[in-house]
C-alpha cells in the first residue's frame, strides 16, 4: 500500500525535479545574457583604461603561451607520424603537409587551443573573480561607486577575445612545424612537396580565415562562461570549486558543440 | 612602474608572435603567394564530360602549371560542360589549335587540364575557345566497354 502510493507519486516528483533543472538552466542562461549586456556597456571605460586589458592579456594570454606552444608542437608531431604511417601505404606521403596543415588550421588549432585555454585561463578567471566575490571585494568596489562589471569583468572579457585567436594561430603554426620536423626531418618526406602541396590545398579564405573566425567565437564563448561562472559563484569556498569545475566542463562542451555548428556552416561544400 | 612596463613589453611580444603566426599561416601554409598571380586572361574549353574536374584545378602545359580553372558551368543549349580557364598573362602565346585534355594526376590524384600546343601562328586571346578537347576518362565507362567487347569477343568464338 505504502509502496503503491510511493510509485504513484514518483512520476510527479521526477517531473518536478526536471522542471526545477529546466527553470534553473534558463534562469542562468538569461542571467548570463543580461550580465554580458552590462559588461558590454562598459566597453567605453575599457577603451579609456586600456592598461587594464594589457595586464589581463598578460595573465590570460601570455601565461598560456607555453602550454599552447608545447601542445601544438606535439599535436603536429603526432599528426606527422600517424599521417605518414597511413599515407605511405598509398604512396601518398607527399600529401603529409596537406593533412597536417588542414587538420590543424581547420579543426585542431582552434578547438584544442580553446580547450587548453579553458583549462589554463578560463578556470583561473573563474577562481579569481569567484574569490573576489567571496571576499566581498566586488561589493566593496560597488560601495566606492566603481562598477565591478566594467572595472573587473569587461577588461578580462576583452583580453580573452584578443588572446584566443592569437593563441590558436600560434598553435597551428607551431603544429605545422612539428609535422614538418617529423615528416621531413625524421621520416624523409620531400621538403618541396611538403610545402608546395600544402600551399596548393590550403585556401586563405576558406581555411585560414574560417579557422580564425572559429577561434574568435571560441574565445568569446569560453571567456564569457568563465567570467559569468566567476561572477555567479555561490560565495563559499565550495562554491568557488564548483564554479571552476563548471567553467571547464561547460566551456569545453560549448567549444565542441559550437565547433560542430561552425564546421557545418563553413565547410559543407 | 617598472613592473607595468615589463608586462606591457611582454604583452607586446605576445601579440607580435601571434600576428607573426597568423602571417606565417597565410603566407607559408596557404595559397596567398600564388593568389597574387591570379590575374590573367580567360579562355574557354567545352567538354562532354569533365569527370572530377573542380574549380581551382590546375591547368598545365607540358606539366607546368600555367593557370587554373576558375568556373565550370553547363551550356544550356548544347548541354556541354564549359570550363573557364584563367591563364597567367605570361603565357599569352597559346596557339589557336591547342587541344585540351582532362587527365588525372596519379592513380587516385586530382584531375587537371593539360593543354597540348598546336602549330598555328595565331594565338588564343581572352574569351577564346579551345576547339579540340577530349573528355575525362570515366573508369566505369572503360570497364563497361571492356566487358562489352570481351563479351562480344566470346560470342564470336562460340560461333
Amino acid at each position: 500500500m505504502n509502496k503503491l502510493a510511493h510509485w504513484g507519486q514518483a512520476p510527479l516528483e521526477v517531473l518536478q525535479v526536471l522542471g526545477r533543472y529546466g527553470l534553473n538552466f534558463f534562469e542562468r542562461l538569461g542571467r548570463g545574457h543580461i550580465f554580458m549586456a552590462y559588461v558590454l556597456m562598459g566597453l567605453k571605460e575599457v577603451v579609456q583604461r586600456w592598461q587594464l586589458v594589457v595586464i589581463q592579456i598578460f595573465s590570460v594570454g601570455v601565461l598560456s603561451f607555453v602550454i599552447i606552444v608545447i601542445s601544438g608542437l606535439f599535436v603536429g608531431m603526432v599528426l606527422g607520424l600517424q599521417g605518414y604511417n597511413t599515407l605511405v601505404d598509398f604512396g601518398a606521403e607527399e600529401s603529409l603537409g596537406v593533412l597536417v596543415a588542414l587538420s590543424l588550421v581547420r579543426e585542431l588549432g582552434p578547438v584544442v587551443a580553446a580547450l587548453l585555454y579553458a583549462g589554463r585561463a578560463g578556470s583561473a578567471l573563474t577562481a579569481e573573480i569567484g574569490l573576489m566575490k567571496t571576499t566581498e571585494q566586488l561589493s566593496a568596489m560597488e560601495m566606492m561607486a566603481v562598477d565591478p562589471l566594467h572595472r573587473i569583468i569587461a577588461p578580462r572579457f576583452i583580453a580573452g577575445i584578443i588572446s584566443m585567436p592569437l593563441l590558436a594561430a600560434m598553435f597551428s603554426a607551431v603544429g605545422v612545424f612539428g609535422g614538418y620536423f617529423v615528416g621531413v626531418g625524421l621520416l624523409g618526406v620531400d621538403d618541396g612537396a611538403f610545402w608546395s602541396q600544402m600551399q596548393d590545398a590550403v585556401d586563405l579564405r576558406d581555411d585560414i580565415f574560417n579557422g580564425v573566425i572559429k577561434s574568435f567565437v571560441f574565445g568569446i564563448a569560453v571567456t564569457w562562461i568563465a567570467v559569468f561562472e566567476g561572477y555567479d559563484t555561490v560565495p563559499t569556498s565550495e562554491g568557488i570549486s564548483r564554479a571552476t569545475t563548471r567553467t571547464v566542463v561547460n566551456s569545453s562542451l560549448a567549444v565542441l558543440g559550437l565547433d560542430f555548428i561552425l564546421t557545418a556552416l563553413m565547410f559543407n561544400e | 612602474m617598472l613592473q607595468s612596463k615589463f608586462i606591457e613589453t611582454v604583452v607586446g611580444v605576445f601579440i607580435a608572435i601571434g600576428l607573426a603566426a597568423l602571417l606565417m599561416l597565410s603566407m607559408k601554409v596557404s595559397n596567398l603567394s600564388s593568389l597574387a598571380s591570379e590575374d590573367g586572361y580567360v579562355i574557354k574549353a567545352r567538354f562532354l564530360n569533365i569527370g572530377g574536374l573542380k574549380v581551382r584545378s590546375p591547368v598545365k602545359m607540358a606539366g607546368v602549371v600555367i593557370g587554373r580553372v576558375t568556373d565550370i558551368y553547363i551550356d544550356e543549349k548544347t548541354y556541354d560542360a564549359v570550363a573557364e580557364l584563367t591563364i597567367d598573362d605570361d603565357f599569352n602565346n597559346i596557339p589557336e589549335d591547342t587541344s585540351a585534355n582532362i587527365y588525372t594526376a596519379g592513380l587516385l590524384g586530382e584531375q587537371y587540364i593539360s593543354l597540348a600546343p598546336g602549330g598555328e601562328e595565331t594565338y588564343l586571346e581572352a574569351g577564346g575557345v579551345i576547339k579540340i578537347t577530349s573528355d575525362a576518362v570515366v573508369l566505369e565507362q572503360l570497364i563497361g566497354q571492356f566487358l562489352y567487347s570481351k563479351a562480344a569477343g566470346d560470342n564470336k568464338g562460340d560461333l
